[in-house]
C-alpha cells in the first residue's frame, strides 16, 4: 500500500471502489507528503483541514452500498483565485488574506458532486498575474524537478503540486498561458478549454474575455475525466455554451485518429531556443510515425499577438481589480477617521509591484483618447488572429508549437524585467486570443529542465485535440519518474 | 445690454426609472424590491460583487426597456451590449457600473431617435436613447455619527435611463412632459411611480449661445420646475453682467432651494468605458415582438370616442393610471361615462393630496373606490340625492368607506330628495304663514316665487325636489 500518491485518478477511484484502499488511507497518504515536500516547493497556500472527513464520508458511502461520483476519492489542488465556500481564497494577494467566499465556483460544486475532495488551495501569481509564480504575497513556488528554477505561471502551484505527487490532479486559471506555462515547466499535462465551455463563475477575473479554467494532470487521461465533469453550460456564467450543439457541428470520427493533418507553427518554433528547437522535432520523428501528415505553416499576424493580449488583458483587469477597496471583504484595517478616498488609497496600496503595474497600464489604454489607440486595436488585431487561424484550422487538424519557447529558468532570472518576463507567453496568448482549445503536454528534458509542446485546435474540437495528444503522449513516452523530493 | 429675457432657453433631461415591476434585479435573483428589507438583507454574491462572481441578465428587464422604447416611438437595433462605467464610489459595490454607452460608432442602447408627444398642443420632444443600468446601493448617514453606512439591499435594481434632446422651452413644459411620460410608465406597468424614489430626474440647460450646465440630485419631480427656475434666473443675471457660464455640474440644494456648485473634480472624470465582456451581445430581434399595453394616448382617444368625454375630462383622468382605472372600474358597475367620470375629476381629485413626487396619488387612506363612485352617480342620476347631498357624502366616505346606499337607508330623512307633494305642501304652508308679504307678492312676482322657494330649500336642508316644489308653490299661489 505504499506510495498511492503516486496513481492516477483511474487507479485512485478503481482503488478505492473495489476496495483496494480506502479513500481514507488515501488522503492521509497525501496530506503527510503535502507536509513533508511543500516546505521545499511551497505549492499550497491554504489545506483543507475537512479533506480527511470527506474522506471518511466517501468510504462511509461505499462501505454502506451507495452510489459513488466518478471521481469518488480523488484529491484536486485548486488554484487559489477560484473560489471556495469556507475555504480562504486569497489570489496570493494581502487584499484578500482574510478572505473567506460564501459560495462555491461552479467547478468546485460539480468537482464535488462527483466526491472528488478539494484538498487545499495552491499558489499563483497574485491575481493570476505573472509567468513564474514569483509574485505571490505567499512566497514563491519552486519547480520540482530543480528547486532553483521557476516552475512557470501564474498557476504555478496547480503544476509544481501535480509535478511532487501532492494531489492527483489541478485546477488552474489559463488568461495567456498561465496553465499551459506551469504545466510545460514542471512536465505535466495542462489544458485550456475552449471559451466558453467552462465556467468561470467563481474564478476571480483577471480577464474575463480571454480566460478559463483548465485541468492540470499528470497524463492526458486524467486531464480527460476532470474536463469530463467540470465542462458543460452554467445558468451562472451568460458566457457559457451549449456544447451539445456545437460538438455536433464539429464532427470528429475516432477511428481516424491516425489520418490527422498536423501543422507546426513557423513562427512560434523559429523564435525558440536551440534546446527547445531540437526537442520539438525529435518529438515529432517520434509521433509521424504514426502516420499523421505534419508540415510547417505560418501565422502572419501572430507578432501582434502580446502586444493584443496585454492590451486587452490589463485593460479588463484594471476594471475587474477595481472592487477591491477593503469595504466589504478583504483584510483588517479600521476605516475610522479615513475619508473613503483615502481609505482606498490606503488600501489599494496592498497590491504587489506587478498587480499595480497592470492596473496602470490598464486604466490608460481605456482613458478617453487612447482606447481607439490601444484597446479597439488589441481587439482587432484579436479578431483577425481568430480569422487567420479559423482559416488554418479549415487545412489542419492541428497546430504545434513549443508550448514555451524557453527552458525553464532560475528563480529572480526575470522578475525585474517585465518584457522579457511578458515574452514567455508569446506562444501561448494565440489560444487565449482566439477562445480555442490548447493543451501542453510534455516532451523531454533538456539538463534535466522540462520541456512542453503546445497543441492547438480549431474552437469546441476537444475530443479530437485531446484523443490526438492522448496518441503523441504515447508515442513520445518520456521517463515519468517524478522527482522524489524528500 | 441685450435684451436677455429673450435669450432662447434649451432644457434636456435625463429621467431614471426603476423597473420596480420586475422581480428581480438587473442582474441576479435577488428581490427587486428592496424598500422596508432590514439593512443589507437583500444581497447576494453578484450585487454585492464578490470576487468571482458574474452578471446574469434578466430577460424581462431588457423586455420592459423594449416595451418602453416602442412606447415612446424609438428604433430598436438588431442587438445590443453592456458596458462598463468606471469610477471609484462607496455604493458601488464593484466600483463600476454596469450600464450601456454611445461610442466609438457602436449604439449600445435598447432604444434611439424616439419622440413623444405631450401637452394640449401636442408638442413632441425627440428621445436621444434608452438604455438598460444597475442602481448603486445607498449611504445612510446616521445622527451623531461621522461615518457613512451603506446599504446595499438597492444595488444591482434595474434602471432604465431615458435622455430626451434639448427640446423644452420652458419649466413648465418640462413638467407637464414628466406628468406624461409617469402616465406611459404607469400604463406600461413597468414601475410603480408612487414609490420614493422609483423616477428621478437630472436636467440640462442652456441660455442663448451659453455653455450646458447639468442639474443633478433633484428629489422630485415637483422640484425640477423649482430647480430649472432657479437656474434659469442665475443664468440669466450671469448673462445681463457679462459673466461668463461655465459647463458644470450643479447640485440641487433642497433646503435651500437652489443650485450650487458640485465639486469641479467630478466633472473631469474619466470613466473608461469598455464592453462588458461578461454579458454577450444580446439580440433584440425576438424580444422586441412584445406587444406594449394600451399607452395613454390610445386610451384618450378611447375616452372620447367610445364613452364621448370630453378632450379636458379624459386628459385629466389619462394623466393619472389611478383615476383612469378607477373610471374604468366605476363605469363597468354603473355604465354612466360621462357623470362618473364628471364625478371624478371634479370632486374626487380634490381629495386627493400631492405626494412626494409633487404627483396626485390615490392613498390607502383614501376609502373609496368603484364602487363608492357608482353609486354616488347613479343616486344623483336617479334623483334619489340632489348633488349638495352628494358632495357631503363623497367628503364622508372617503374617510369611513361606508357605502352611499347603506348612508342613505340609515339616514334617509337627512339625505334623500324630498318629492312626496304632501309633505312639500306641508313645508309651502309653513312658509306662507311665515313670509305672507312675500306671499302676496308673489301672486305677481316671479322673483318673489324664487324667494320662497329658497326659503323651503333652506328649510329642507336642500332636499326639496326644486321642481316638484316649484310646480306646487305655484299651484298653491294659485289657491290662495
Amino acid at each position: 500500500m505504499s506510495s498511492l500518491y503516486t496513481l492516477n485518478i483511474e487507479q485512485v477511484t478503481n482503488g478505492i471502489k473495489n476496495g483496494e484502499f480506502t479513500s481514507e488511507e488515501y488522503v492521509s497518504q497525501i496530506i503527510d507528503r503535502i507536509k513533508k515536500v511543500d516546505q521545499k516547493i511551497n505549492s499550497f497556500i491554504t489545506i483543507n483541514d475537512n479533506a480527511l472527513v470527506q474522506a471518511q464520508q466517501i468510504d462511509k458511502k461505499i462501505s454502506s452500498g451507495s452510489k459513488v461520483g466518478s471521481l469518488a476519492g480523488i484529491v484536486v489542488g485548486i488554484k487559489d483565485n477560484i473560489s471556495t465556500a469556507g475555504l480562504k481564497t486569497t489570489c496570493a494577494s494581502k487584499m484578500l488574506s482574510d478572505y473567506v467566499p460564501p459560495y462555491d465556483a461552479t467547478v468546485i460544486k460539480r468537482l464535488k458532486d462527483k466526491d472528488a475532495i478539494i484538498i487545499g488551495k495552491l499558489n499563483l501569481d497574485e491575481f493570476a498575474m505573472g509567468s513564474t509564480t514569483e509574485w505571490s504575497s505567499y512566497g514563491l513556488t519552486r519547480n520540482p524537478w530543480n528547486l532553483d528554477y521557476v516552475c512557470g505561471g501564474s498557476s504555478g502551484g496547480s503544476a509544481a503540486s501535480v509535478a511532487a505527487q501532492l494531489c492527483t490532479a489541478s485546477l488552474g486559471s489559463d488568461t495567456g498561458g498561465s496553465v499551459r506555462c506551469p504545466a510545460s515547466f514542471c512536465s505535466v499535462v495542462g489544458f485550456k478549454p475552449t471559451y466558453g465551455l467552462v465556467s468561470r463563475y467563481g474564478l476571480v477575473s483577471y480577464s474575463n474575455s480571454l480566460e478559463q479554467i483548465g485541468p492540470i494532470g499528470r497524463t492526458v487521461s486524467d486531464v480527460k475525466k476532470i474536463m469530463e465533469v467540470i465542462s458543460g453550460k452554467d445558468t451562472n456564467d451568460n458566457t457559457t455554451i451549449d456544447t451539445r450543439n456545437n460538438i455536433n457541428t464539429n464532427h470528429y470520427d475516432s477511428e481516424q485518429k491516425n489520418n490527422q493533418k498536423i501543422g507546426l507553427l513557423r513562427e512560434l518554433i523559429n523564435g525558440a531556443d536551440e534546446s527547445v528547437y531540437q526537442c520539438i522535432y525529435s518529438a515529432i520523428d517520434k509521433f509521424n510515425k504514426f502516420g499523421f501528415t505534419y508540415e510547417e505553416s505560418s501565422l502572419k499576424s501572430s507578432e501582434y499577438a502580446l502586444a493584443s493580449y496585454y492590451t486587452i488583458a490589463t485593460a479588463e483587469a484594471s476594471s475587474n481589480l477595481a472592487r477591491f477597496d477593503n469595504i466589504r471583504y478583504g483584510f483588517e484595517l479600521n476605516p475610522d477617521d479615513y475619508e473613503w478616498n483615502t481609505y482606498f488609497s490606503k488600501t489599494r496600496g496592498n497590491f504587489g509591484d506587478e498587480v499595480k503595474r497592470r492596473i496602470i497600464v490598464g486604466s490608460f489604454v481605456l482613458s478617453s483618447g487612447y482606447y481607439g489607440k490601444y484597446y479597439l486595436k488589441a481587439q482587432r488585431v484579436k479578431n483577425l488572429i481568430k480569422h487567420e487561424l479559423k482559416k488554418l484550422f479549415k487545412e489542419y487538424d492541428l497546430l504545434i508549437s513549443p508550448t514555451v519557447p524557453v527552458l525553464p529558468f532560475k528563480i529572480g532570472e526575470k522578475i525585474d524585467d517585465p518584457l522579457k518576463m511578458y515574452l514567455i507567453d508569446i506562444n501561448t496568448v494565440l489560444a487565449n486570443l482566439a477562445g480555442i482549445p490548447a493543451i501542453s503536454i510534455p516532451i523531454g528534458f533538456k539538463n534535466g529542465l522540462p520541456i512542453g509542446l503546445q497543441i492547438m485546435a480549431d474552437e469546441f474540437q476537444e475530443k479530437k485535440l485531446l484523443d490526438i495528444s492522448e496518441v503523441i503522449e504515447k508515442s513520445i513516452n518520456i521517463n515519468t519518474s517524478y522527482p522524489d523530493l524528500y | 445690454m441685450t435684451g436677455s429675457s429673450s435669450l432662447p432657453v434649451k432644457i434636456g433631461l435625463e429621467i431614471h426609472c426603476q423597473l420596480t415591476q420586475l422581480n428581480t434585479k438587473l442582474f441576479c435573483s435577488c428581490y427587486c424590491n428592496y424598500r422596508e428589507k432590514e439593512i443589507n438583507s437583500n444581497i447576494c454574491p453578484i450585487c454585492l460583487g464578490l470576487p468571482g462572481s458574474l452578471p446574469i441578465l434578466n430577460k424581462k428587464a431588457v423586455g420592459f426597456a423594449i416595451m418602453i422604447s416602442k412606447a415612446l416611438d424609438c428604433k430598436i437595433p438588431e442587438l445590443t451590449v453592456f458596458s462598463r462605467k468606471n469610477y471609484f464610489y462607496p455604493d458601488l459595490p464593484k466600483n463600476f457600473q454596469i450600464t450601456q454607452y454611445d461610442s466609438y460608432g457602436t449604439s449600445t442602447s435598447i432604444g434611439k431617435e424616439g419622440s413623444v408627444k405631450y401637452g394640449e398642443n401636442y408638442k413632441i420632444a425627440r428621445i436621444r436613447r434608452i438604455q438598460l443600468e444597475e442602481d448603486p446601493g445607498r449611504l445612510v448617514y446616521e445622527n451623531g455619527r461621522t461615518q457613512a453606512l451603506i446599504d446595499y439591499n438597492r444595488a444591482g435594481v434595474a434602471l432604465v435611463e431615458i435622455v430626451t434632446e434639448p427640446d423644452f422651452v420652458d419649466p413648465k413644459e418640462v413638467r407637464i412632459f414628466l406628468n406624461k411620460m409617469t402616465s406611459i410608465l404607469e400604463h406600461l406597468d413597468v414601475c410603480n411611480t408612487n414609490l420614493e424614489g422609483s423616477l428621478r430626474c437630472d436636467a440640462n440647460i442652456s441660455i442663448g449661445n451659453g455653455k450646458k450646465v447639468e442639474i443633478k440630485n433633484i428629489g422630485s419631480f415637483s422640484d425640477i420646475e423649482k430647480a430649472l427656475t432657479y437656474e434659469i434666473t442665475r443664468q440669466k443675471t450671469m448673462t445681463i453682467h457679462d459673466i461668463e457660464i461655465k459647463a458644470e455640474t450643479r447640485h440641487w440644494d433642497d433646503k435651500r432651494k437652489i443650485t450650487k456648485q458640485a465639486r469641479s473634480k467630478e466633472e473631469e472624470e474619466d470613466y473608461r468605458y469598455f464592453p462588458e465582456p461578461d454579458i454577450p451581445k444580446i439580440l433584440l430581434e425576438n424580444i422586441s415582438l412584445i406587444k406594449t399595453p394600451e399607452l395613454p394616448d390610445e386610451r384618450k382617444s378611447r375616452f372620447i370616442n367610445d364613452y364621448g368625454l370630453s378632450e379636458h375630462v379624459a386628459q385629466v383622468l389619462i394623466d393619472n393610471k389611478d383615476l383612469a382605472d378607477l373610471f374604468e372600474s366605476a363605469i363597468g358597475i354603473y355604465h354612466s361615462p360621462k357623470s362618473i367620470s364628471n364625478w371624478i375629476v371634479s370632486d374626487i381629485l380634490a381629495f386627493i393630496e400631492y405626494d412626494s413626487s409633487g404627483k396626485k396619488t390615490l392613498t390607502d387612506e383614501m376609502k373609496i373606490d368603484a364602487k363608492h363612485i357608482a353609486e354616488i352617480a347613479k343616486l344623483v342620476d336617479d334623483n334619489t340625492i340632489n348633488r349638495p347631498t352628494a358632495k357631503s357624502i363623497i367628503s364622508r366616505i372617503i374617510k369611513t368607506g361606508e357605502l352611499p346606499s347603506d348612508i342613505i337607508k340609515k339616514e334617509k330623512q337627512t339625505t334623500t330628495i324630498i318629492n312626496d307633494e304632501t309633505i312639500l305642501l306641508e313645508s309651502i304652508d309653513k312658509i306662507f304663514n311665515e313670509e305672507k308679504k312675500a306671499t302676496l307678492d308673489a301672486k305677481h312676482n316671479p322673483t318673489a316665487i324664487n324667494f320662497l322657494l329658497g326659503k323651503i330649500m333652506r328649510m329642507t336642508k336642500g332636499r326639496a325636489d326644486p321642481k316638484i316644489t316649484t310646480i306646487l308653490l305655484k299651484k298653491r299661489l294659485d289657491e290662495v
